[in-house]
């Protein structure tokens, strides 16, 4: 039942860090993160990680296992083979704070931008009639635990920091998308979605789906209908003739951005 | 390593909330709403907090689904379920104020499940008479959490624009702990002193109010459904700063939580199961749960199958299942029959959805919980039964509170959610705790914020306090060899689980006492390596004061209560005791000695006596409380209008 599994945990702080060798216990049924905390238990109570729930639930521990973004939570060691070597390291798309935990304030710092939302003042807390099939959309998007795998996957900021202010990345694009259908919801979303968070720079390759550890599908019910939506916007005759005739394009109900505009 | 008080970090507040849950987030969106500059402090990441583990939903008698359902039904569920033990003025305000702060969070931008007419659906739950919980799907914790985080986030968007900075009013320290609350010369709060996981950098947050809203302490044992943020730490700091505490006997132990495969035993698994059709059945196929319907409820719960079948499509004309008894009735039976043989090889019984309802129902309504067992134990739970047995879950203890405004004994504190008492009793229903959270969070900001306005001048902190308190948090650091605390926390859990569990007995739960103490000293001795930059270690280290400190209040209590109620089962006295019911246990700490005495529990005024049958009544009061009580039509009584409130 038990065995020794090898790993290779990333260990270091923001100025250097190198992978360390360990051999640790596994027990049936375990998890990547049981054995980290074993590991932290017996051989390195000084490894930083972060976790909370071990259920999946609130997105805490994100890290790389074999280069593959993941909850360590989620991830059976029944998946790999016993004489599988893990390497594990933080996300890599975010500054390393301390082993394995990363700076994420990117990811807060996006979601202060995205304009709340916002009911008709008119409609009063228990006034608010909404059909199930009309909730449907924005409640899959509202699964999300915020774990910020897709944000570390997207190749858009993972391998090109100069996108980080244009791009708010696939998790706060579908905030945007969650807004934009919410049905009480009465902004109008779609200008900001392309000008201000970059939706112009997903290419919907589909890693963010891909890493999605709450099955969300991120790129195909948010991302390609907010596109179509974007479009949908820029070739509406009214908008066009607004934009023609010199006068300022029609933005009834375009939210500001904060800290953008 | 030599440092002084002047290397902290000091930050000015009005309003410091400790938690970032439910209740911290809705007390902090009211402090802010009231004008007073607030912080929240996050012990983890903004939005993780354990809140996002509720599942089932939150409890509110909108009458969306049946309408007949009101507060004053809701508050006679809320008081049976606690067996009568309740702060009846907490479970009044309670049950009359949930609709509204559900009702605001869908103004907020949370989008709950439907009813056919549009409305916010409500779910049934045990102890609930009618479907009450308004959810979504079975992540309704996640979703409450969102819906709270942004609109801290809305509030500061407006503030951006107000102030120029978005973290002018409210602002969230996340990875900090608070490790000691400070108070001034004449025993007001003052501020709150911790430290910030990051760089391990001291930080004094100096303010007039503290609101507690820490959560819990099922880090204290072996088996729970908690995460590690749950160690006590609120009800420690009251502690510590001279408030007292409340029934810290009652722990509720879920009746449902994973028992295999090892790694994720204590997993918390939703009461909606049971609520949207699962049964329990025991190693021999039988719905066991009939055999355990206790005389206190006999009148309102199935006899047989077909009834309990019946009720779930028809509630006027039958009695509900008994696999929806309030949770600590169900833990019981659970131990119960796997005590008498008939559980299964890894400790557990079976809870079955899989042959009630059809497959593509449970995948819409029990998602979550899918999810779960299909990648974390291989089983899926629309073709076969879950294995499952009892996990610590929750503690109705709590911080002695005013009901009205949440404001603790010492001038300036204030606890909302778990970390108070009172609100449960002796057990809490599923669905209570979301509500509880809104509806008493809400409060401890309305509390908070009217302190402050009837404070002359602001308090001030003394510098000694502030080294005593540097010098607490670095001593695991400094001493250069000693215990590794993991160690002492891995066997803390285990004492406590074997021996004030859920089942206690009084020998037990003496050698419990034995064993902390000894625990104190090896926590006192314990060394981690490392630095201050994020060093877990450490974290541990610090957070076993409050563990062994919660850990004595729930042995003590546990050992004074000579009766069974509710969460706490005394297997040398099993039954339970009306003289008992009039008693609420209080702690305090003076020194290193946690005293305990007795208060008489508050009296339920004659109108919300009146909800109940003389009946009834008779089942938990003495004939003494009872004389010159007139016999009540407990169902017309319910069924008023909100006459007079």
């Amino acid at each position: 039942m038990g065995y020794k599994a090898a790993l290779k945990v990333w260990r270091g702080d923001a100025g250097s860090g190198s992978l360390v060798d360990y051999e640790v216990e596994v027990n049936e049924g375990e998890v990547v993160l049981d054995v980290l905390h074993r590991l932290q238990a017996t051989q390195a109570s000084d490894l930083a990680l972060r976790w909370n729930c071990k259920a999946g639930k609130c997105g805490s521990c994100s890290m790389e296992i074999n280069g593959r973004p993941r909850l360590g939570c989620m991830t059976r060691m029944s998946v790999f083979a016993e004489d599988e070597v893990l390497t594990i390291t933080p996300m890599r798309t975010f500054p390393v704070i301390r082993d394995l935990v990363t700076d994420v304030s990117f990811n807060y710092a996006k979601a202060r931008e995205v304009p709340s939302f916002t009911p008709d003042p008119a409609i009063k807390p228990g006034e608010f009639r909404m059909q199930q099939e009309d909730v449907n959309r924005s409640q899959e998007f509202r699964k999300c635990i915020e774990c910020y795998l897709c944000q570390n996957t997207c190749h858009a900021i993972r391998d090109h920091e100069e996108n980080e202010t244009a791009f708010a990345g696939p998790r706060f694009l579908m905030r945007v998308a969650e807004l934009e259908m919410h049905p009480c919801d009465e902004a109008d979303r779609r200008e900001i979605a392309q000008e201000d968070f970059g939706l112009g720079l997903c290419n919907i390759t589909k890693c963010c789906t891909e890493v999605c550890p709450e099955h969300i599908k991120i790129t195909d019910n948010a991302l390609i209908p907010l596109k179509e939506r974007v479009v949908g916007r820029k070739y509406d005759p009214l908008v066009w003739l607004g934009s023609k005739i010199s006068r300022r394009p029609e933005k009834a109900g375009t939210p500001a951005v904060p800290g953008k505009r | 390593m030599v440092m002084s008080s002047t290397e902290i970090e000091r930050l000015s507040y009005d309003v410091v909330v400790i938690g970032a849950g439910g209740s911290g987030l809705r007390a902090a969106i009211e402090a802010r709403a009231r004008g007073k500059k607030t912080a929240i402090i996050s012990k983890s990441l903004f939005g993780k907090a354990h809140t996002v583990m509720a599942e089932g939903g939150a409890a509110a008698a909108m009458g969306n689904v049946n309408p007949n359902d009101n507060w004053q039904v809701h508050f006679r569920d809320t008081i049976r379920g606690g067996k009568f033990l309740n702060n009846p003025r907490m479970a009044e305000l309670h049950a009359k104020e949930a609709p509204d702060r559900v009702w605001e969070l869908e103004a907020w931008g949370a989008l709950f499940d439907r009813t056919p007419d549009g409305k916010i659906s409500q779910r049934n739950f045990g102890g609930h008479e009618y479907p009450r919980l308004a959810h979504v799907g079975d992540r309704t914790g996640l979703e409450m959490i969102r819906t709270l985080q942004q609109r801290v986030v809305a509030l500061q968007q407006a503030d951006s624009y107000e102030f120029g900075d978005p973290e002018a009013m409210i602002r969230v320290y996340a990875e900090t702990t608070i490790t000691r609350l400070v108070k001034d010369p004449s025993g007001r709060i003052a501020g709150a002193f911790g430290y910030i996981r990051d760089t391990g950098r001291f930080v004094l947050f100096e303010a007039p109010t503290v609101i507690l809203a820490t959560g819990g302490i099922g880090r204290t044992f072996k088996v729970t459904s908690n995460s590690w943020e749950y160690s006590g730490d609120g009800h420690a700091l009251a502690l510590l700063a001279g408030a007292s505490l409340l029934n810290m006997e009652f722990v509720q132990f879920h009746p449902t939580g994973m028992v295999w495969p090892l790694s994720v035993a204590g997993l918390l698994v939703t009461e909606s199961v049971r609520g949207d059709g699962g049964v329990l059945r025991n190693t021999e196929g039988k719905r066991f749960m009939f055999n355990y319907v206790p005389d206190v409820f006999r009148a309102q719960y199935a006899e047989t199958e077909e009834e309990a079948d019946r009720w779930y499509t028809d509630q006027a004309n039958n009695r509900r299942p008994p696999e929806l008894l309030p949770r600590d009735e169900v833990a019981r039976s659970i131990n119960s029959e796997i005590k008498a043989g008939r559980g299964t090889e890894h400790g557990g019984v079976f809870l079955d959805v899989s042959s009630r309802l059809p497959a593509e129902e449970i995948l819409r309504k029990l998602p979550s919980m899918y999810h779960q067992f299909k990648e974390l134990a291989g089983v899926d739970i629309t073709k076969e039964p879950m294995e499952i047995g009892p996990t610590c879950h929750y503690v109705m203890g709590g911080v002695e509170v005013d009901p009205d405004t949440a404001a603790s004994s010492v001038p300036g504190l204030f606890a909302a959610g778990e970390v108070s008492g009172g609100m449960h009793g002796s057990n809490r229903l599923g669905g209570n705790s979301l509500s509880d959270l809104l509806v008493f969070g809400k409060r401890a900001g309305d509390g908070a914020a009217d302190y402050l306005e009837g404070l002359a001048a602001r308090p001030s902190v003394s510098s000694a306090d502030l080294d005593a308190a540097m010098a607490e948090a670095l001593a695991p650091l400094q001493r250069g060899e000693g215990e590794n605390p993991y160690t002492v926390h891995h066997e803390l859990q285990q004492t406590m689980h074997d021996l004030v569990g859920l089942i206690r007995r009084e020998s037990e739960v003496k050698a419990a006492l034995g064993e902390l103490e000894k625990f104190k000293e090896r926590a006192a001795n314990v060394a981690v390596p490392g630095g201050r930059a994020y060093n877990p270690g450490w974290h541990v280290a610090l957070d076993l004061r409050n563990m062994l400190l919660v850990a004595e209040c729930v042995a003590l209590a546990a050992l004074e209560r000579q009766e069974s109620r509710g969460g706490h089962t005394r297997e040398d006295y099993p039954e339970m005791s009306a003289e008992w019911r009039k008693v609420n246990l209080i702690e305090t700490l003076t020194g290193d000695t946690v005293s305990l005495t007795r208060k008489p529990v508050p009296v339920m005024r004659p109108d919300l006596l009146g909800l109940f049958d003389k009946s009834e009544l008779k089942k938990y009061m003495t004939a003494e409380e009872l004389t010159g009580l007139p016999s009540t039509d407990a169902s017309a009584a319910a069924s008023a209008s909100e006459e007079g409130h």
